[in-house]
């Protein structure tokens, strides 16, 4: 199924790895595809590994299985590195999307010979300097929409726009931050 | 045309029930199925049904409510999962034994023990003879469907038995995907308002419900409750022919999916189904002819259909999500396979207990079930006709 997208998300507890999988399952829904967004319920307490899912594609979706051979696969925690097989089925004509300040060749010893792209980003500044306080899910959100290519960076902060102006009905101040953060990951998530 | 929306399977029959807006609803939380009384309960409190909730210390209590609810006259409905239907159980028999069409929301759970929050289908082949109507749902439109469909099978006049309408819990009622929705107006008209022949709020016809039966009665009452089991099968298809014209969704007593040219089938059901079609798609891509049954009403069991469905293909594997632990196969198996003898149809037929307290299904374990088939079609030989995957040797 070629015109299907295959993401793992690898979190702890407590990070919202699962909300940004809804959340992305939402921006795709609204640009017209076809979605599923699903974690992998387990015993869930903070700061325990978490796994979500998408599926994203332009045709229904059937499938009913965890992913094991993923297009892309983001790291919400990058702690996660050297206890989570991170890589394990991971595409390499795909991508890996690691929070994290970490240099090359320590992502290189832990990322096990994967030979597809491996992109990083300090979620933990943008959401810092953005609004204050480490929510790293929303520029992680935006990083895999960038990499992806899902949509274009105009429809995505249009329908995130309107989803927080949705969510945050009763927060409109928490609003700017947000997309202040998707703005600047959109920016600065890049290929090492 | 419907409302384009994106829903997990638990809020998918939320909406359903709000849109049915029952006189009443009595729910205990229990995972997976906890969020349906969750979401209806806010639905309540905000205004947008008219229901009366019974937040209720069990799930005895709950269906004992239902009964209650549905003997005085009104609509009743509930959801649970697992053990939750397992302290149901005595009120289980009670409702459809009283003929009260009560409608339930089962997201299907491993009965415990040792302790298991994941899907298999061990709750619902627990009520299996219990003389509740039961529907099988793929995915969350299809639970919605069902829930939609509900009212009408389980109050005709013919029918008059309570129904459930099963969904995997976890891997449907809690992931997000694409639906399509009715429009509130067209619900409620198609679902039409419940009323009842005979009931305990009626002040011109007094009478007792469940009194004592012994020797004498309830073997003829036993016989009427089979009798209306029988006659639900013309009602699901009428109440499914009339749905099909609302929305252009076909729903049958059963899914042929690329079946009627098929030499090798598997029969299963819920979302097992989804991860089998793309299977067969890439069976028959490579010019193997695959076939999928996908069994949607499981009672009353379709039983001389399901065996002419199957009559001209040349093996059967039928996956079973839970284990009857009974030395010879799991339930659906098992009617599946008797139905065919008594309908004459000898096709060799293999049984598969698979997905056992949440055990992953993936589409190479589907695969590895259709090589199976074609190894048996080559060779004509079964071994041992009672088998796994996805076990861990």
């Amino acid at each position: 199924m070629e015109n299907m997208i295959e993401i793992r998300w690898h979190g702890r507890g407590g990070q919202g790895a699962k909300t940004a999988s809804l959340l992305l399952a939402d921006a795709a829904f609204n640009t017209g595809k076809y979605i599923q967004g699903f974690p992998e319920y387990g015993p869930e307490r903070m700061g325990a590994p978490i796994t979500a899912y998408n599926r994203i594609s332009t045709s229904p979706i059937r499938l009913h299985s965890n992913i094991y051979e993923p297009d892309y696969v983001v790291v919400v925690d990058d702690t996660l590195l050297e206890s989570v097989d991170v890589t394990a089925g991971l595409k390499e004509s795909g991508a890996i999307i690691i929070n994290t300040t970490r240099d090359a060749d320590y992502l290189k010893s832990v990322l096990k010979g994967y030979k597809g792209a491996v992109y990083t980003i300090d979620a933990r500044k943008i959401s810092v300097d953005a609004l204050g306080k480490y929510f790293p899910n929303t520029p992680m959100l935006a990083a895999i929409v960038k990499v992806s290519n899902i949509m274009s960076d105009e429809e995505f902060l249009e329908d995130m726009k309107g989803s927080f102006k949705h969510k945050f009905a009763k927060k409109p101040e928490v609003i700017e931050g947000n997309m202040k953060a998707i703005e600047t990951a959109l920016k600065e998530v890049k290929k090492i | 045309m419907g409302i384009r929306e994106r829903l997990s399977g638990n809020e998918a029959s939320a909406i359903a029930m709000k849109q049915i807006n029952p006189d009443v609803v009595a729910a205990f939380p229990i995972t997976p199925s906890t969020e349906i009384p969750q979401y209806f309960s806010t639905f309540v409190s905000n205004g947008d049904v008219d229901t009366e909730f019974v937040a209720v210390e069990s799930e005895h209590s709950a269906m004992s409510a239902c009964i209650g609810a549905e003997a005085a006259g009104g609509r009743a409905m509930t959801a649970t999962s697992a053990n939750g239907l397992s302290l149901m159980w005595e009120m289980i028999y009670i409702a459809s034994s009283l003929r009260l069409p009560i409608v339930m929301s089962l997201v299907n759970r491993a009965v415990s023990g040792p302790l298991n929050i994941h899907n298999d289908h061990s709750d619902a082949m627990g009520i299996r003879d219990s003389g509740w109507i039961m529907l099988f749902s793929e995915n969350n439109q299809e639970a919605y469907d069902n829930l939609i469909m509900a009212h009408r099978i389980a109050e005709h006049k013919d029918v008059r038995l309570p129904l459930t309408v099963c969904q995997d819990g976890f891997i449907t009622s809690h992931s997000i995907e694409n639906i399509e929705l009715i429009e509130d107006e067209k619900v409620k008209e198609f679902v039409g308002t419940y009323k009842p022949e005979h009931y305990l709020l009626n002040r011109k016809e007094p009478m007792a419900i469940g009194p004592l039966d012994l020797q004498s009665y309830l073997f003829e009452h036993k016989y009427q409750q089979a009798e209306a089991m029988r006659a639900a099968k013309k009602v699901i298809a009428d109440v499914s022919a009339d749905f099909e014209k609302l929305t252009g969704r076909k729903y049958s007593f059963f899914e042929e999916y690329r079946l009627d040219d098929a030499e090798i089938a598997i029969v299963c059901m819920n979302s097992t189904a989804g991860t089998t079609k793309v299977v067969v798609d890439e069976l028959r891509e490579q010019g193997v002819k695959a076939g999928l049954l996908k069994v949607r009403v499981f009672r009353p069991f379709p039983a001389e259909e399901i065996a002419k469905a199957l009559s001209h293909v040349k093996a059967v594997a039928v996956l079973d999500k839970s284990d009857s632990l009974n030395a010879a196969g799991g339930a659906l198996f098992e009617d599946v396979t008797s139905g065919m003898y008594v309908n004459n149809v000898n096709v060799p037929t293999v049984n598969y207990v698979y997905g056992i307290g949440g055990r992953d299904t993936t589409a190479k374990d589907i695969h590895g079930v259709y090589s199976d088939l074609q190894e048996i079609v080559k060779t004509g030989k079964i071994d041992n006709p009672y088998r796994y995957f996805g076990l861990r040797k």
